[in-house]
């Protein structure tokens, strides 16, 4: 399983890289950890003329923690997110979602933009992205655009990002509510695995434990990962009662068109699609409940 | 239509190393046909099965997704760069001996890479946390059972004093 | 959870001790010599092009365009190789189901390999491959093996006939007369989805032939009986042109590694080409072409038993689905014949195996060689059985054993099971698992909402492969020899070397050898080297196939080692002049005895041996060394014509206890607790046989929750890369302990039984039986490996009439 031949360059800049691809146009791909990337290659399901390998950017890999959102440099390390403390305490979903990510070599390599522009919708880091509403930035040889979540993934393993498009970095939004609590969870055949369901959920709390806040999606059940934020909507106010999160969770089951395959039919994904959005729901509010 | 040839410098094993090699080499498949250092092994070349995992500046990866050319200037250690500086086995590799966490050798060179990085990481770990750090190393022969006592026994070992 | 202690039994001084073994050092320090690891000069790379058609016609070929592409070196296809060579054998009776490396005018498989391109690199090769043009004419296709049994159904290899290969109603004692007489009966199907072993190693094999002398060298990662013999007879060479280099590391085998026509194709471009040339499958490769998939079966079972949880017949029909070719694969249907019971007493066993071809890659031999599915029918009926009574499933099992004091036991298919206590090894491991918490513990989680389930297995490692199932399938193949053999030497300067005749693949021969020969010497095994032949220089063997090597290498080890001893002891007496009563052996040295003063030493006496010719007895040959060569015991023997034949014959004998619980929101199952108690007699090294079973254990959780060769309605492998076979990793295998007790064999040197196969023979059994009674308080059950999330959520789902209420 040798990859088809194909030129090589390594970007020092994020500015080399997104001329590389101005110039190359749809025969140029990036690379960054390659985790996705390179088994497409050796299978040759992929074949691009040039690969511009941007993991020597050092400008592309940080951790920045703002007021309102966490940056995180799209070439950044998967395990270096997981292990940065300031980026737990305030997106604490991204720790938690990387705990599915594979397993550790693929976390040393992969990196949180890598994923995140692959958009696979059975992935870990889009659905985080999405529920959160993250934004994305995006740079080419002519500028810089920011792209929502919500617009930025557009199908299976689609984005909006342009071919001559590079991201450069992610947005992801901290809630500066006290009595937060989020939880990520996933069904696979083993561990590490694709998920063949991921449901993650972000609750906020006021002091009388009323929501005030709540965010929910799932992943690997419809064409990109999927946010229910009208379902979500109407939590707010709510105590989140065990039949209201049941509720939510299934409407969002019965809102989704899930595809069948291999190891899970399209009914049985809209089974557990109910199942782990009442779970993530019920442990997010648990965990808000937890801060006193 | 020959391939391109990019010059590529390498620390692997404490050496500087050096070759000129097609974009589309594999760090596994240069590391062994050319460097002929056989003890990285191919096991699927998609990922998976993890028997190809070396160092790449400290931390366990796959080697057979990542091209040879991506690690210029980068710091390598395969199985045959875990031993001591006068050519014994680590406490780590002995370990394995000592247990007999290994039949055929296949997975083993990944597998002892995937533990060392553990202890770097975690000096004590659990059961569990062993099991998740080798998680991604597949065994046909042993089950894993005799591999985990042989990371506990060399965590034990480590922090009674064993170098 | 911890290995029971064991003390070494029967008072060895080497054999059931903890040692480290030869073997491992070398594999931590990354030094193994894999196939893949020989580089040759000049040595060229093969790819494939493989069918995309599970049936079609070829229709024609060309190759100019991958020709043209530099450093491709030639392009063969299967009408120049097949007119070249032989066609590969079969182990039963069907003269016209040939089969060859690369196809012929046809294509049988999607998968199955058209042409085979080399180049100076294997990425070349692969560029070339894709630039070699076939054109095909897809032709009907059969994927069902009911289907393909049917009339009109297309057929795989027209010209033998029909889509049978084997098929046989052995009828062993009165069965109907027990199944009119039982007070009842149950009937039900299993299914045991197509799996098999898949070492994380693909096969490899590098070929090099000399003009000069006209002999070709092979590498390969291979386990297989009669490989050598095999590979000259496709090529037309005599035997002794062929030279296959044991000593290549095998990664993992467990049966498989069969590549006959991997080493027939690179043999033959080779000699073609005359350059050294090497294929190492990729993954994808190995998953659809490289013909070593496993047992793909349906089994119905009737059993006829009584109130008292007395069974008295069995009927066991076993439909399986070789694919597009066999090679020995029918015979995996064979082999349990020889513990067709199980432990258990049953007088009256009615056996159907059928052999079926469809378009599918073809199966290859798996660890147990058939054993395992057999044992998940036998203990699926009998948990069945206890259900049907409301008897506890533990009784059923005590009540039904064979007894300690009844061996040896011939059960009714002819084998004799040599010892056994299946009552005291699984009385350990009820005892090991806590087996009244274990209960509290599953009830406990069933009250908790979880679905829990606890589940036993009793089985038969049958061990000591002979090949009886060869002439009790084909009545025109006599072959009942099945040996193996040792070469021990002593050097000039005392130090041993044991030579073995076949390759290894983790099972830890050196060692074995090594501590063999140095209890039989009473010398130190850490000082014994132990080194693998070559096919042109080895003693005999028939390959590590049936849990043999312990028994019949050990058994030759041994057997020439007290060749030495006793020639040692012959030169003492003749340089003592006294008679060989008069004398004492220990650790090498040689006294009269109650005289110790008058000793000659190891080292004296080899001097003798290799330089003192004037102080040697007549007829004594000088130097030392010994070959032993030897017949598995108990076999040599025809079949009757029902039937009945001795096949291996040494049992040993595991009985598991597992506690499984399953989410029934999401079906996903987790194994808890995992304790195997497990008998193969003596271990000679007991690290080595602990990790084995083990590895066995993880297979069959493999089989039994994970693992399955997928196909498309359109005759596609679905699960042909490791994103869709799943193979357990350390999070799915459980913690495992294993308790050991040793009925020692009466038939081998130590007592000991083989155990190669330990371990896969009863995981799938208990495992289903646990998924079975965790399942039970819903009414619901399941037959079908592998016991995947989604199928257990559609029965979960059933039994509820679920539209996702709880």
């Amino acid at each position: 399983m040798k990859a088809a031949p194909f030129e090589y360059i390594r970007a020092g800049s994020i500015g080399e890289a997104c001329e590389l691809l101005a110039r190359h146009g749809e025969g140029a791909k990036l690379i960054a950890g390659g985790q996705s990337l390179v088994p497409m290659m050796a299978m040759r399901l992929t074949r691009p003329g040039l690969l511009v390998d941007i993991n020597e950017i050092a400008a592309l890999k940080f951790v920045s923690i703002e007021r309102d959102f966490a940056r995180t440099g799209a070439g950044t390390r998967q395990c270096v997110l997981e292990r940065d403390a300031a980026l737990a305490s305030r997106v604490p979903l991204l720790r938690q979602a990387l705990a599915w990510v594979g397993h550790i070599q693929t976390r040393n390599r992969g990196t949180v933009g890598g994923s995140v522009a692959h958009a696979d919708p059975a992935a870990e880091l889009p659905l985080v992205a999405q529920l959160l509403g993250a934004r994305m930035l995006l740079r080419s040889a002519s500028g810089a655009r920011t792209v929502d979540a919500r617009s930025f993934f557009t199908g299976p393993m689609a984005t909006s990002a342009g071919p001559f498009e590079c991201l450069e970095e992610i947005r992801w939004p901290v809630w500066r509510e006290r009595r937060t609590g989020s939880a990520f969870t996933e069904i696979s055949v083993r561990h590490g695995d694709f998920a063949m369901v991921a449901a993650a959920a972000q609750i906020a709390l006021d002091e009388d434990g009323r929501c005030t806040r709540a965010s929910f999606g799932l992943g690997a059940v419809d064409r990109t990962p999927v946010a229910f934020a009208q379902i979500a909507q109407r939590l707010v106010g709510t105590r989140l009662e065990q039949e209201l999160l049941r509720e939510a969770a299934r409407e969002a089951a019965e809102s989704i068109e899930p595809g069948g395959d291999l190891h899970a039919s399209a009914d049985y994904r809209r089974h557990l699609a109910r199942v782990l959005a009442e779970r993530a729901l019920g442990a997010a509010h648990e965990q808000a409940g937890k801060i006193k | 239509m020959s391939e391109k040839l990019h010059p590529i410098s390498v620390e692997v094993n404490g050496v500087a190393c050096s070759g000129m090699v097609s974009a589309r080499l594999s760090l596994v498949d240069w590391l062994r046909e050319e460097l002929r250092l056989t003890g990285t092994h191919v096991g699927c070349e998609h990922g998976i099965c993890g028997a190809c995992s070396v160092m790449f500046d400290g931390e366990p990866l796959r080697s057979c997704l990542v091209f040879a050319v991506q690690a210029n200037g980068h710091r390598i250690t395969t199985v045959e760069g875990l031993a001591r500086p006068d050519g014994s086995l680590s406490v780590l590799q002995d370990s394995f001996c000592q247990t007999h966490a290994l039949q055929c050798g296949y997975c083993t060179p990944g597998m002892l890479i995937a533990a060392q990085g553990l202890l770097e990481a975690n000096a004590d770990p659990t059961e569990a946390q062993i099991r998740e750090a080798i998680g991604g190393n597949l065994c046909r022969c042993t089950g894993y059972q005799q591999i985990v006592d042989a990371v506990r026994l060399a965590a034990t070992r480590l922090s009674e004093g064993a170098k | 959870m911890t290995m029971a202690e064991h003390p070494a039994p029967g008072g060895f001084r080497y054999i059931g001790t903890k040692r480290r073994t030869k073997e491992d050092p070398r594999f931590v320090a990354g030094r193994g010599r894999y196939a893949a690891d020989i580089a040759l000069p000049g040595m060229k790379h093969v790819a494939l092009v493989a069918s995309p058609y599970p049936s079609a016609r070829i229709v024609s070929i060309r190759a100019e365009a991958a020709f043209a592409l530099p450093g491709v070196r030639y392009v063969l296809t299967g009408e120049e190789f097949c007119a070249a060579t032989d066609s590969l054998t079969i182990g039963v009776d069907a003269p016209k189901v040939t089969r060859y490396a690369l196809a012929k005018d046809v294509v049988r498989y999607a998968g199955e390999w058209v042409a085979a391109v080399v180049a100076d690199t294997r990425a070349l090769a692969e560029d070339a491959a894709e630039l070699v043009e076939v054109d095909y004419e897809p032709l009907p296709y059969i994927i069902e093996a009911e289907r393909a049994l049917e009339s009109g159904s297309p057929l795989v290899h027209p010209a033998h006939g029909s889509n049978l290969l084997y098929r046989r109603r052995f009828v062993w004692g009165p069965v109907e007369k027990a199944f009119a007489e039982s007070d009842r009966r149950i009937e039900f199907r299993a299914k045991w989805g197509r799996s098999s072993t898949v070492p994380i190693e693909t096969f490899a094999v590098a070929a090099q032939w000399h003009p000069a002398e006209q002999l070709l060298d092979v590498w390969a990662s291979i386990q297989m009986p009669k490989f050598p013999d095999q590979a000259a007879r496709a090529l037309r060479l005599p035997g002794n042109a062929v030279r296959v280099h044991y000593d290549v590391d095998v990664g993992g085998s467990y049966g498989v590694k069969r590549g006959i026509k991997h080493t027939v194709l690179v043999g033959y471009l080779a000699r073609r080409l005359g350059v050294p040339v090497r294929l190492i499958e990729d993954r994808l490769e190995n998953m659809r072409g490289g013909d070593m998939h496993g047992p793909d079966r349906y089994f119905d079972v009737q059993a006829a038993f009584d109130t008292d949880g007395t069974i008295h017949a069995m009927k066991i029909r076993a439909l399986d689905d070789v694919g597009a070719y066999a090679g020995r694969s029918p015979l995996q249907l064979g082999k349990p014949i020889g513990a067709i019971c199980g432990p258990y007493r049953i007088a009256a066993i009615e056996y159907e195996p059928i052999s079926v071809m469809t378009h599918k890659t073809p199966q290859e031999a798996v660890r147990g060689f058939g054993q395992s599915p057999t044992n998940f029918a036998i203990e699926r009926a009998v948990d069945r059985i206890a259900r049907a009574l409301g008897m506890d499933r533990i009784e059923v099992r005590r009540r039904n054993f064979i007894d300690k004091s009844q061996f040896p036991y011939t059960i009714p298919s002819g084998s004799t099971y040599d010892s056994g206590d299946y009552h005291a090894v699984l009385d350990k491991a009820l005892a090991a698992i806590d087996y009244p918490a274990l209960v509290r513990e599953r009830d406990d989680a069933r009250a908790a909402g979880k679905l829990a389930g606890i589940g036993i297995s009793t089985c038969l490692e049958p061990s000591g492969g002979n090949t009886a199932f060869e002439p009790l399938f084909n009545p025109k193949n006599e072959t009942t020899t099945w040996m193996d053999s040792c070469l021990v030497r002593i050097d000039l300067s005392g130090s041993i070397t044991g030579i073995m005749g076949t390759s290894s693949s983790g099972q830890g021969h050196e060692t074995m050898v090594a501590t063999v020969v140095g209890e039989v010497l009473e010398r130190d095994p850490a000082g014994i080297r132990v080194i693998h032949a070559d096919s042109l220089n080895a003693l005999p063997s028939n390959s590590p196939v049936g849990s043999r090597m312990a028994i019949m290498l050990g058994g030759a080890a041994a057997g020439a080692a007290k060749k030495i001893k006793q020639a040692l002891i012959a030169i003492a007496a003749h340089n003592f002049e006294c008679a060989v009563e008069d004398l004492e052996y220990r650790e090498g040295n040689v006294s009269l005895k109650g005289a110790p003063s008058k000793t000659l030493t190891w080292d004296q006496l080899v001097e003798i041996a290799h330089r003192k010719f004037h102080r040697m007895p007549a007829g004594l040959e000088p130097g030392l060394q010994a070959k032993f060569v030897w017949e598995v015991p108990t076999g040599g023997g025809l079949p009757t014509p029902d039937g009945r034949i001795q096949m291996y014959p040494c049992y040993a004998f595991e009985a598991h206890i597992v506690l499984v619980e399953i989410d029934p929101d999401t079906g996903k199952a987790v194994i808890r607790k995992y304790v195997c108690g497990h008998d193969c007699g003596v271990m000679i090294n007991p690290d080595i046989v602990h990790g084995m079973t083990c590895g066995g254990i993880a297979h069959g959780i493999g089989a039994a929750l994970y693992e399955k060769f997928a196909y498309t309605e359109d005759g596609q492998l679905a699960s042909g890369t490791f994103m869709d076979y799943l193979i357990p990793s350390a999070m799915e295998v459980p913690a495992i302990a294993i308790v050991d007790h040793c009925t020692p064999s009466p038939l081998t040197t130590f007592g000991q039984k083989g155990s190669g196969e330990a371990g896969y023979l009863g995981a799938p059994a208990a495992i289903g039986n646990a998924v079975n009674d965790a399942l039970e308080p819903l009414g619901v059950s399941i037959e079908e490996t592998p016991m995947k999330p989604f199928a257990l959520w559609e029965r979960i789902r059933a039994a509820r009439g679920d539209n996702g209420k709880r």
